[in-house]
């Protein structure tokens, strides 16, 4: 025994060195980026054809290409090709942070430029366009109520369909039923604005407005629930899915009713995920402006009532001062899209943060 | 208590389903929902014990309960209908009353007498801003899902991930401000370059340059980046580790064990979320109806000022459309409604077939 230790033991490093492949040094991946650069910036500048920029895109193709070349004579082809798509893929990643930061950086610098009490506590009301002050008072409210009444409208609906498509629901009919909610989820906000539009405005509202076509942030909350619902469902399925099926087994052998099964036992277990679904789908109603701008009409004064005449939303208030020509209008909408986000990012952390403690988790 | 549960003959077979309810992926199929089986199995009564038990009520809450959710089932059947009727009843008079061709006129008068106006220019910008936007958009979110799944750090990975998450809820009137304040510079410059150097090449045509069909894809890949990647890495985390770590112990390299184990088992999720970005990008309105020029012409020069879409186009000609105004903008809603259904259906159908096919392989 002792011999064939004593015999094993020096092997390692009497390995010849021709079994291990073989590999570039450290130092020739930030070599060969410099090179790269170099020769970019040589032709680049030598020619005269760009700038900075184009230095560096043409360096990281330089790059690229070198890496591939000297990984392909030392390594082999397989190591070459790993170490290049290695590259490609911390590049894709460096490419895409960049417009990203970008957008936030620009979000939050203008964003606090007007975060001040006057512009949330006053509306549009006889702003005219040479005064600075004006807030999005009217749109935070028309916000507020457009998606607290379609969340009302939605969560009942939604959830129902799911208990159908998971607990009742068989065969084709389940199975239109599901498919078309997948559907439904790829329909464009504006197409379900033209829908509540033509469904609602133009048809339904006129019977109890005198004849005439009233714009109205109910109009909204309509829009709204048609974009939210497959949301909701498909979140809801998916946890009413995980629930244990000893659970259900439980209720079902000690007598209770498959309703009440459903009700009590059920729906409590997979609560934390519905609700996280649910927070998810108010997070991208409230971002949303096109049905908005289609059926509540936006307008400038404070209006508390959803059902009759026009209201505004933080979105579509946003864009309502993007387009327009005065000089002060510019960061009224940066400050709105910041508090649009804040809003919208506090709801999903926070319904992230309830599915990391939920207890179905996959 | 309302009425009895399944019979007992029913609840015992419920063992084999236990386990395995936890392992489908979420909505996988409705095998769950066959287990809890229909109340009334014709074998009820005969079976043992039966006799003891209380007799099913005709009208119970069981049977409210179950219409009352196989209601809110037929609802979504009933709304994605609603949709094409409404819109079909809106469009038609309009599309009567048109005195050109709807399909190939490149110009947009319906509030003229007699109005003329033609879906050809704004459903080819839809589909040409869409596809070049995925075109960007698709290769760099699928390197940085590889990234953060497989590439950082696990800290940095779950980190960044999170953040990504965020900024797919990000609303998307702030990304066409954001493209319309400051990504406006660089395109331009872009634009210039692009066109003193590569005119031969005929979709870099000459300017004016700025607010064009490339401004407008570039905000739109942006805003779509973080949608499909954070869609994409859930995917490649749920890859099985035996499947990574029998390629890697069989000497593959990294790029080689995500070509030959992750990729392929992503597949399906991958295409489901390039299609979800898909039709993200064919309906967006508002970051589109602010960055792009809005002209009614078809051509290939992406460089130019100019460019336009059918949501972008409903949502800048709203505010001014009469009653046939708003007849020709539905009916154009109807196109954009019967693209998007086009793919989201294909989508599916891809999706269900591949679905059924990995879950039977792994």
């Amino acid at each position: 025994m002792t011999t064939t230790v004593t015999t094993h033991r020096p092997r390692p490093p009497a390995q010849p060195a021709t079994l291990r492949a073989k590999r570039l040094p450290r130092y020739a991946a930030p070599a060969i980026a410099v090179a790269a650069l170099l020769v970019a910036a040589g032709v680049v500048y030598g020619l005269g054809i760009g700038g900075p920029v184009l230095v560096v895109v043409l360096g990281a193709l330089c790059y690229l290409a070198g890496l591939f070349t000297a990984a392909n004579a030392v390594e082999g082809r397989r190591a070459a090709r790993n170490r290049t798509w290695s590259a490609l893929i911390h590049s894709a990643f460096v490419l895409a942070v960049l417009p990203l930061a970008s957008v936030v950086w620009t979000l939050v610098s203008k964003g606090v430029e007007r975060l001040d009490g006057n512009f949330f506590g006053t509306s549009m009301n006889n702003i005219g366009a040479r005064d600075a002050n004006g807030g999005a008072y009217h749109a935070i409210i028309g916000t507020l109520e457009q998606v607290g009444i379609a969340t009302l409208i939605t969560v009942p609906l939604g959830v129902l369909c799911a208990i159908y498509i998971v607990e009742y629901g068989r065969g084709r009919f389940a199975f239109a039923i599901r498919f078309f909610v997948d559907v439904m989820t790829g329909i464009p906000s504006i197409v379900t604005g033209l829908f509540v539009l033509a469904f609602w405005v133009l048809i339904v509202s006129p019977w109890f407005n005198d004849g005439r076509p009233g714009f109205s942030g109910f109009a909204a909350a309509l829009a709204l629930s048609v974009l939210m619902l497959p949301t909701v469902v498909r979140s809801t399925e998916e946890m009413l899915r995980l629930v244990p099926a000893p659970l259900r087994e439980g209720a079902y052998a000690l007598g209770v009713p498959k309703w009440k099964t459903i009700l009590r036992v059920v729906l409590p277990t997979a609560l934390p995920g519905i609700v996280t679904g649910i927070m998810l789908a108010i997070a991208r109603a409230a971002g949303e402006t096109a049905p908005v701008l289609l059926v509540a009409g936006g307008g400038a004064a404070i209006n508390f009532n959803p059902f009759e005449n026009n209201q505004s939303s933080l979105a579509l208030f946003v864009y309502q001062q993007a387009g327009e020509a005065s000089k002060y209008s510019p960061a009224r909408a940066w400050t709105a899209a910041l508090t649009l986000v804040a809003l919208v990012l506090v709801l999903t952390i926070a319904a992230k943060l309830l599915a990391r403690r939920n207890r179905l988790g996959r | 208590m309302g009425e009895t549960p399944h019979r007992s003959a029913h609840a015992g077979t419920g063992g084999t389903r236990v386990t395995s309810g936890h392992e489908w992926p979420a909505g996988a199929s409705a095998r769950v929902a066959e287990t809890s089986g229909n109340p009334r199995t014709p074998i009820g009564n005969g079976l043992g014990g039966g006799g003891g038990l209380p007799k099913a009520r005709a009208f119970g809450a069981e049977r409210a309960f179950r219409g009352l959710t196989l209601a809110a089932g037929a609802a979504v059947l009933v709304i994605i209908a609603a949709i094409a009727v409404f819109l079909i009843a809106k469009a038609v008079p309009a599309l009567r009353a048109n005195t050109e061709d709807f399909w190939t006129f490149e110009g947009w008068f319906p509030n003229d007498n007699p109005p003329k106006f033609g879906i050809g220019a704004l459903a080819f910008g839809t589909v040409l801003t869409a596809l070049l936007a995925l075109l960007v958009a698709v290769p760099v979110a699928l390197g940085i899902a590889l990234y953060l799944t497989h590439y950082a750090p696990r800290r940095i990975g779950t980190g960044l991930g999170f953040v990504i998450d965020l900024l797919a809820a990000v609303p998307s009137v702030v990304f066409g401000l954001w493209g319309r304040d400051y990504l406006v510079g660089p395109i331009t410059d872009l634009s210039t370059w692009l066109n003193k150097y590569f005119s031969w090449i005929p979709i870099f045509g000459d300017g004016p340059y700025g607010s064009s069909i490339l401004l407008g894809s570039l905000v739109l890949a942006i805003m779509v980046l973080p949608i499909i990647t954070s869609l994409s890495r859930e995917v490649f985390l749920q890859t099985p580790t035996a499947n990574e770590e029998a390629a890697l112990a069989l000497g593959a390299t990294r790029w080689e064990m995500l070509r030959t184990a992750v990729l392929p088992y992503g597949r399906p999720g991958i295409i489901a979320a390039v299609m979800l970005g898909l039709g993200r990008a064919l309906g967006e309105t508002i970051a589109l109806a602010l960055t792009l020029g809005s002209t009614y012409a078809i051509s290939f020069n992406v460089l130019q000022s100019g460019g336009n879409t059918i949501a972008a186009n409903i949502a800048n000609r709203f505010a001014e459309a009469n009653d046939t105004g708003r007849g020709a903008l539905i009916a154009s809603g109807l196109v954009l409604f019967a693209i998007t259904l086009i793919v989201n259906i294909t989508a599916r159908a891809i999706i269900y077939r591949r679905r059924e096919f990995t879950e039977s392989a792994a």
